[in-house]
């Protein structure tokens, strides 16, 4: 109890060192529209994505919001249909420019998915999986370092330590979404996209991953697609509303959650449709 | 009466039955009582009672009535003697039953002559060629023979009919609104489907069984030491019964020629349908994998006798010529090798390990693909480190698969490495394997009982053996991978 408390007048701290920092704009989408196939499923979004700050993405299914989300990593690009118009920079470059590596891209836009996904492969070797892909570590001890660090700021390190040559697959659903994190942490991203990490746990994992979303924010800058209002409230502190593949209104949690300006979100987060 | 027609006329009594069946059921449902079943169910069971009964009893009579022909024409034939001009009573009885048959094609009426001398030229006239050693004492039994026959025949036929027209009685008498015909139908469906599912059961234990039986008698000519660990293969096709040496039934150089072959083959099939199974997966286009596959699938289709063909028109040749042209004078590589065996053993097993290995990879979950992909790996890392490990067991099940069909194939080997049983280590030399040497111990005109002919029975028997123990490994291992991702 002492440590949380510890912990969470850190965050405090941090809080305020950072406030500067919390207007810094990391990622800008511009007039972003995406088609899947002939049918256009985003249209027109502007987007600021602000650097150590939780963005939360909300809106009725369908509504365009995870789309948003895979095309700040490009993830897209995997679907062979899919087509992105507009302009998305990160830190005032264009991602879809053509000088842009998408591997490069992505380690420093990690993703964590919606269903857990570890790889059937130990736990050890789900976190050094990105750090071996991108040699960030030459000798096995940095290895074994990152890989301590990293589950140990995606708080599982207590739970896994002594069984790290297990397969990752064995844990629970929570752990695995942990893992998960842990292994997006190891690449050292810049900014970590969140796609529903929490609709496949309980309430009790849910819980500790908010818990760690929160912590997280001090160093990275998050971006979180989420069905839940109650966690968007928690964890953001800036929301955007998604309806229909348009964006409605964004701004500050507070003011969305009390006085929306549009009608729109007023309804869908009082729970009259969605 | 024929069994065709008996068996027509009883499908014909069972469609009245089930005509009469579904009407008397439709027309007792009145809407008072919720009928059980619907109407055309007490039709089925109608028709089946009617039929399936009366079908089994005619199988049954026909078999039992040409065992009891059989004994009736051996009781008949005379006594045999020294000096009997039929060399055994069973080819005895062979003649009279051809000439049994024969006579029944002459018209009826056509008076019968006494010696076969005479009769010969009638039978010829309606196109019946007989043996010229029918005695003239068969006559008579053949037409005994016919008499008996068509009695049983016409006694079975009506005792059939009678059978079936009792089952149609017997399930028209039971239609009533609350009968339950419906699960009396699914019930026979479900023995019907059973059956099915037995006779592919069933023939494998019939062939090993008769494998079995010729492969003991081999061993009790043939010490199963010799046969197994013997490391020459030299059969001697004495002449039966010349008292001869036995020659010699070593499989080693067989089964090492068989592997030697085999993991060729793999060499080439494996990588090669591998990567284009990986190709095809993870990086073709929608349209270039409904041309490519398609095509890759092609190759599976051709027969392999025209692959044994290429390779021994083509491709040995020009491998031979290709040796003799790098050393400047004497090839290195035989016309038929081991390395052209394998070789074109290997492109016609490509398509089997790529569309294999295309169904375990596009299983593996995209999930997997996506976690990849977002911690920044290239396409080629993900395949490399987190696909290829993940499909891993199915596609080791997939080549052991692929293994036993390398193991089984026998006319690529015969054209392109030939049937010189060597023992030898170089690949570019002949060697052949335990299916050309069934193949050749069958197709000689040796007698049936000899080592060498039965020598075939315990090969095939080794080879079941050994392909089974992989296709079950190969099953395990399948299955295993199955339960990776819940």
């Amino acid at each position: 109890m002492n440590i949380m408390t510890e912990q969470s007048l850190e965050n405090a701290v941090g809080d305020k060192m950072n406030a500067k920092s919390n207007e810094v704009i990391k990622m800008r989408g511009d007039k972003v529209g995406v088609f899947y196939g002939e049918k256009q499923a985003l249209f027109d979004v502007n987007l600021d994505v602000r650097q150590n700050q939780v963005t939360a993405l909300i809106g009725p299914s369908g509504c365009g919001k995870s789309t948003f989300l895979r095309c700040l990593n490009r993830m897209n690009d995997t679907i062979d249909s899919a087509r992105v118009t507009g302009k998305i920079t990160l830190d005032e470059d264009d991602i879809y420019d053509k000088n842009i590596d998408v591997v490069e891209l992505r380690a420093r836009v990690g993703m964590v998915f919606q269903k857990p996904n570890p790889f059937p492969k130990s736990i050890y070797e789900n976190v050094a999986y990105g750090p071996r892909i991108h040699g960030l570590a030459k000798r096995k001890s940095d290895m074994d370092q990152i890989v301590e660090s990293s589950l140990k700021k995606a708080a599982i390190w207590n739970e896994v330590k002594d069984r790290l040559q297990e397969p990752g697959t064995g844990l629970s659903g929570g752990q695995q979404q942990r893992l998960c994190i842990a292994r997006a942490i190891a690449v050292s991203p810049e900014v970590i996209l969140m796609d529903e990490p929490c609709s496949a746990l309980d309430p009790i994992a849910t819980a500790r991953v908010e818990e760690l979303i929160d912590e997280l924010r001090q160093n990275y800058t998050i971006v979180i697609v989420t069905h839940s209002m109650q966690q968007a409230a928690r964890v953001s502190q800036r929301t955007a509303m998604f309806h229909l593949g348009y964006l409605v209104e964004e701004g500050a949690t507070d003011k969305m959650f009390t006085n929306p300006d549009d009608k729109r979100t007023q309804d869908y987060i009082t729970g009259r449709f969605g | 009466m024929s069994s065709l027609l008996v068996l027509a006329i009883i499908i014909a009594i069972g469609v009245v039955a089930f005509v009469i069946g579904r009407q008397r059921a439709a027309a007792q449902d009145t809407g008072k009582v919720k009928p059980h079943s619907r109407a055309h169910y007490h039709g089925w069971w109608a028709f089946l009672l009617a039929v399936l009964p009366a079908v089994l009893l005619l199988a049954v009579w026909d078999i039992g009535s040409s065992f009891y022909l059989d004994r009736h024409i051996h009781a008949a034939l005379p006594e045999r003697t020294a000096d009997s001009k039929v060399a055994s009573e069973a080819l005895d009885a062979s003649l009279v039953k051809s000439l049994a048959k024969g006579l029944r094609r002459l018209d009826a009426g056509t008076p019968l002559p006494a010696t076969f001398a005479e009769l010969q030229p009638l039978l010829i006239a309606k196109g019946v060629a007989l043996a010229s050693d029918t005695q003239d004492y068969m006559i008579p039994i053949a037409v005994d023979a016919n008499t008996v026959q068509d009695r049983l025949g016409l006694f079975g036929a009506v005792v059939t009919f009678a059978l079936s027209i009792a089952g149609a009685f017997y399930a028209l008498r039971q239609i009533a609104p609350r009968a339950r015909a419906r699960n009396n139908v699914e019930r026979l469906m479900l023995w019907g489907l059973l059956a099915a599912s037995t006779i592919a059961i069933l023939t494998t234990v019939g062939i090993v069984l008769s494998m079995l039986f010729q492969t003991i008698t081999f061993f009790e000519s043939v010490s199963p030491m010799s046969f197994f660990f013997g490391t020459v293969w030299d059969p001697r096709f004495a002449a039966a019964g010349s008292g001869g040496s036995q020659g010699q039934f070593g499989l080693i150089p067989l089964l090492a020629g068989t592997l030697y072959i085999a993991a060729v083959a793999l060499l080439v099939a494996v990588p090669v349908g591998l990567m284009s199974a990986v190709y095809m997966s993870e990086y073709a286009s929608r349209s270039v994998r409904s041309v490519v596959k398609p095509a890759l699938e092609l190759l599976a289709g051709i027969p392999t006798i025209v692959y044994g063909i290429f390779a021994v028109v083509t491709l040995g040749p020009f491998l031979r010529d290709l040796s003799a042209a790098l050393t400047g004078g004497s090839p290195f590589i035989q016309g038929q090798s081991i390395f052209t065996a394998g070789l074109v053993m290997g492109v016609m097993l490509i398509p089997v390990v790529s569309s294999l290995s295309d169904d375990i990879i596009t299983a593996v979950p995209r999930a997997m693909r996506d976690g990849s992909l977002g911690l920044g790996a290239t396409r080629s890392e993900t395949i490399k480190r987190v696909i290829l490990p993940a499909a891993l067991p199915g596609i080791v099940g997939a080549i052991l698969l692929t293994a036993s069909r390398a193991i089984g194939e026998t006319m690529i080997v015969v054209l392109a490495a030939g049937v010189a049983a060597n023992l030898t280590a170089n690949p570019f030399e002949a060697m052949t394997t335990i299916t050309v040497k069934i193949v050749n111990q069958l197709t000689g005109d040796l007698e049936f009982n000899s080592p060498q002919t039965l020598v075939a029975f315990a090969l095939g028997l080794t080879l079941f053996a050994l392909t089974l123990v992989m296709n079950i490994v190969a099953l395990y291992i399948v299955r295993k991978y199955r339960e990776q991702y819940e």
